[in-house]
Order: C-alpha cells, then sequence, then structure tokens
C-alpha cells in the first residue's frame, strides 16, 4: 500500500476521532439528544466489532480462509467467557495460533 | 477535596492507566504487524487516541483493505465517544484552550472516573488526572510494542494476526450481556464474512455499520 494513502487516512480518522470527542463539548446540548440517535448509537460499535472479529477470522484479502486463527479465536471465546483480562485473552489467542503453525506442517 | 480522596483517586488514575498501556503494547505491535510504520503507529495513538478506533482502522488495513475504509470504521467506532462528551460537557464546564486539551481525554475509562465521583470538582479531578495518565503510558506502550514487532522477522510466527481478533473479541464481551446486543453481534459477524468475498476489503464493516443503524432507527 502507498504510504502517502495510509498517512492520508490515518490523519484524517486521527482528526475526525478528535473532533466526535470534541463535538459533545462544544456543540449546543440538543443536536445529539434524539432519542432515536440515543437508541442507535451504542448498537453501532457492537456490530462493528462482531464484524471485525469475524473478518479478522475467515479474511485472508478478499478470500475466506480457514486456518489456525479460527482455533485461536475459539480459545479466545473460552477465555473470554472466563473473564479473563484483555492482555490475557489476546495473549492466548497469539500463543494458540504461534503454537499451531509450529506443529502443523 | 480531602487528602484521601485526591490519593485514592490518583491511585484508581494510575491503575487504569497501566492497565492501558499494557494494552497499547498490543496495538503498537499489532498495528506494525499490519503494515504501518512506526511514526504512522504513534501518530495515532497521539492523536486519535481512543483504543477501539486504533484497533479497527489496523485491523482493516492488516486484512487487506484501504486506509480509506480502515479510515471510516476508525470514525464508526469513534461517535461513541461524542456521547461521552455530551455527558462531560456540564460536569467540566471547560472552555477556551481548556476545551481543547479536555477534549482529547473523552474515552471510555476517563468518563467512568468522572461520572463516579459526586461531587463537580471531585469529577474534574479524576478526570484530568486520569486522561493524563492514561495518555503518557498509552503512547510509552504503543511505542514498546510497535519497536519490538519491528525487530522480529515475521510478526506471523508469534500469531499477532490471530491478536487482532481476539482484542476486537475482548471489546466486545463486555457489551454483550444480554440477548439483543448478543443476536445483533452474531449477526453482523455473520453478514460481514458472507459479504466478504463479493465486496473489497473493509466494505462489509459498512454495510454492517448501515445495516444496524437502519435496525435501531426503526426497530420502536
Amino acid at each position: 500500500m502507498a504510504p502517502t494513502v495510509t498517512w492520508a487516512g490515518v490523519l484524517v480518522a486521527s482528526v475526525a476521532c478528535y473532533l466526535l470527542k470534541l463535538a459533545g463539548l462544544a456543540l449546543p446540548q440538543r443536536w445529539l439528544q434524539n432519542p432515536r440517535f440515543q437508541a442507535t448509537a451504542p448498537l453501532i460499535p457492537i456490530a462493528l466489532l462482531a464484524a471485525l472479529v469475524g473478518t479478522g477470522t475467515f479474511a485472508t484479502g478478499q478470500h475466506l480462509v480457514l486456518d489456525v486463527r479460527v482455533a485461536a479465536l475459539a480459545v479466545a471465546i473460552v477465555a473470554v467467557m472466563l473473564r479473563a483480562p484483555f492482555l490475557v485473552v489476546v495473549g492466548v489467542a497469539a500463543a494458540t495460533a504461534a503454537m499451531l503453525r509450529l506443529v502443523l506442517p | 477535596m480531602p487528602r484521601e480522596t485526591q490519593r485514592a483517586i490518583l491511585r484508581d488514575a494510575l491503575g487504569i492507566a497501566i492497565a492501558s498501556g499494557a494494552y497499547a503494547v498490543a496495538f503498537g505491535a499489532i498495528s506494525v504487524a499490519s503494515g504501518l510504520s512506526l511514526l504512522q503507529t504513534c501518530a495515532m495513538s497521539i492523536v486519535m487516541f481512543t483504543g477501539a478506533s486504533q484497533f479497527a482502522m489496523v485491523g482493516v488495513i492488516g486484512a487487506g483493505g484501504s486506509a480509506w475504509a480502515g479510515a471510516l470504521a476508525a470514525v464508526l467506532l469513534g461517535t461513541r465517544n461524542a456521547f461521552y462528551s455530551l455527558r462531560l460537557a456540564s460536569l467540566l464546564d471547560a472552555r477556551g484552550w481548556r476545551r481543547l486539551l479536555a477534549a482529547q481525554f473523552v474515552l471510555d475509562e476517563t468518563t467512568a472516573m468522572a461520572i463516579a465521583r459526586d461531587k463537580p470538582e471531585q469529577s474534574r479531578f479524576a478526570y484530568y488526572a486520569t486522561g493524563a495518565a492514561l495518555f503518557t503510558l498509552w503512547n510509552v506502550g504503543t511505542l514498546i510494542g510497535a519497536l519490538a514487532t519491528k525487530a522480529m522477522s515475521d510478526p506471523k510466527v508469534f500469531g499477532l494476526d490471530a491478536a487482532v481478533p481476539a482484542a476486537f473479541l475482548a471489546l466486545l464481551a463486555p457489551r454483550l450481556r444480554a440477548w439483543e446486543p448478543l443476536a445483533i453481534a452474531v449477526a453482523a459477524a455473520v453478514v460481514a464474512i458472507a459479504l466478504l468475498p463479493f465486496v473489497p476489503a473493509g466494505v462489509p464493516l459498512l454495510i454492517v455499520a448501515l445495516l444496524v443503524s437502519l435496525f435501531g432507527w426503526l426497530r420502536r
């Protein structure tokens, strides 16, 4: 990927995220208080994070691939259900993938 | 404000910042493993400074998506901060240049620390103390993770590609304590995977965001 494009994306997204933080402090309170907007907003991170879990596990570029990442995700799900802290969840997933790659041909 | 209260707030702030710093090490590592440069990785932690958005951006890029698809995912995840800052506005009552500084600290953690206090003076102290500690350790952690990964020959050997979805899962899990969000999460993941072969990388996320917004808007 061209580094300039990456830079542009990084900077635009970073500034936009900052402006979102500023919005609630600076804009009139009523702008963000539409009840439908309030009911919808919390759903967006749930759907996006779940979609990222799905695509991050099965996607390689635009192809669906079954590999050790699926096993790593299964281990991560167990860790999450046991209420393991963030780093433990990430650590066991990475370790699972690394070890399977070492063992499998 | 009593001395003990001040000390208790500082202790909590430091605890949160240390935990987040460790999380930032993971971000720095995944970002560099996804193909972003050291400077881009650090710029994100300084300017964007909101964990889920940062992970989303590098996750999309790492999966082969365009920088713009990553940027859009980051911004969509960043919308929740606007609701936090809305809630904090009267509490912080920051004006002029202070408002510009206060805005950068709007995060899940700082909001939680500020609204947990019942006196405005303590809220403000908790907010800025947590924000400053977090900002510092978040950026130190990012740099450590990025430098360590740069030194590796192939991050895949260490399973860093599998760490990305696990990181999203860990961010998602606390939001799934009821049936509706769980159903939405499963549906979103299935739709995103199903769309994957047919549209450019990153686009499934946008379609999922659009669908869930429609659902939220129309459901009552």
